[in-house]
């Protein structure tokens, strides 16, 4: 028993295989996607997205926000960005965190609404940061 | 007549034009088959979006207070038109139908006595239209530069009409882009993105499926997946307009191409004559001259 996993970018299909779950960054807190799993949508929020197959992760993907589609049968991630783990620069992700925190910093301070999309950019390029230390040492060992 | 060096000349003009017209020609259908390859690719995300809008536009279905991106604002007075066209030129009557047909429903709002508004994408509709409504146009962009349009311009565009209707700078957004038939077929078309249609849920076959939860819950989920739903429309059509720019182009450069073989078979004929009456008066003129001694 298994779920086809598929994880898209807007530009393409980055992955399509059958997995047996599938842990993805919810923006309410993380979820697992299971065979079986109730009908669900939600927003994800940055972070990683870590494919298992038995219960060994994989794959891992970035992704930077989006939606997700959890069915019995399937899981379909929409993501605005994603790329593998292994792919992502910390130092890329840093500079725009850097730019992001002074964008905020000059922000009109009344304006909630655009202060929330700051901050879950801050938060996605933090999560990007931090997803591209990890993977660091996993490629050394 | 033209004399036979006038004509070499010209035989030899156009043929060089037919080299220009063949290569272009070819270029067009090798990008053409890159822009078909990437439109191709950024289908399923479209698809998935279109199910989950469909999927959570059903569950609100009814409710007061959605977002202005899906309702508008309720009225019908300022339209703003988002004509879509090529920054370049020689793809045949690709741009101009845009510009024909944009200006016909500019005129036409107008006549109806509605605010009309323009922000066109893509060079040759900015230049056509900011000779005949300069005053109406309230900003421009073209498409990018590079060959690969990337989700950043559909990203852009898309803040950009949102923070316009935010501003309550316009009612209803229409954009005016050329479908892609196929090669040799690119049909202008009219596509009103606010207020927005909602897509139809198409699994009617199968019922029985449970109905989704959501998280957050679904006016939320409503309003984060609608300006990301916009982008992606704007995405899809600026796929198209460049497909449908190649093929447009490589259907004219292979007219271009034909007519000027065309056109180097009449003028040879025309020098092959020119030459045989020139050795006939020649001769003529010789034999007279001898007879004549």
């Amino acid at each position: 028993m298994s779920i086809k996993v598929k994880i898209v970018s807007p530009e393409k299909v980055l992955f399509a295989h059958d997995a047996d779950m599938v842990v993805m960054p919810g923006s309410e807190g993380d979820i697992a996607a299971m065979p079986e799993h109730a009908p669900l949508m939600l927003t994800l929020r940055g972070g990683v997205v870590d494919v298992y197959e038995g219960d060994v992760v994989m794959h891992r993907f970035f992704v930077a926000g989006g939606f997700a589609d959890i069915a019995p049968t399937h899981c379909t991630i929409l993501a605005d960005r994603a790329l593998k783990v292994e792919d992502v620069s910390v130092d890329d992700a840093e500079a725009r965190l850097a730019a992001l925190e002074k964008s905020y910093e000059e922000a009109d301070k009344m304006n909630v609404p655009a202060l929330d999309i700051l901050m879950d950019k801050i938060q996605s390029a933090r999560a990007e940061i931090e997803a591209g230390q990890s993977a660091i040492p996993a490629m050394s060992i | 007549m033209a004399s036979l060096k006038e004509l070499r000349a010209r035989i030899g003009s156009v043929k060089s034009t037919r080299k220009i017209t063949s290569a272009m020609k070819m270029v067009a259908a090798a990008k053409l088959r890159r822009a078909e390859t990437r439109a191709a690719a950024a289908r399923p995300y479209a698809d998935a979006m279109r199910r989950m809008l469909a999927e959570v536009g059903r569950s609100v279905a009814g409710e007061g207070g959605q977002p202005a991106l899906l309702t508008g604002t309720g009225q019908d007075k300022v339209h703003l038109l988002v004509p879509m066209s090529s920054d370049r030129g020689l793809a045949g009557a690709f741009n101009s139908n845009i510009n024909r047909t944009t200006r016909n429903l500019v005129l036409k709002l107008q006549a109806e006595g509605k605010t009309v508004k323009i922000l066109p994408v893509g060079r040759k509709t900015y230049e056509f239209l900011s000779r005949d409504f300069a005053d109406l146009i309230i900003g421009h962009r073209h498409l990018s530069a590079s060959k690969e349009i990337p989700f950043s311009s559909a990203t852009e565009l898309g803040e950009q009409i949102a923070s316009l209707l935010e501003k309550g700078e316009f009612d209803i957004c229409t954009m005016v882009y050329n479908q892609f038939r196929n090669v040799m077929t690119q049909v202008p078309t009219e596509m009103q993105l606010i207020p927005l249609a909602l897509p139809e849920n198409d699994n009617t076959g199968n019922a029985d499926v449970a109905s989704y939860e959501f998280e957050p819950d679904e006016g939320t989920m409503l309003s984060s997946l609608l300006p990301r739903n916009l982008q992606v429309q704007l995405y899809a059509t600026m796929l198209e307009t460049a497909a449908g720019e190649n093929g447009a182009r490589m259907t004219a450069m292979d007219n271009a191409t034909r007519n000027a073989g065309k056109a180097i078979d009449r003028l040879t004929l025309t020098y092959n004559r020119t030459r045989q009456t020139n050795i006939t008066n020649e001769l003529i003129e010789i034999i007279s001259g001898a007879q004549a001694v």
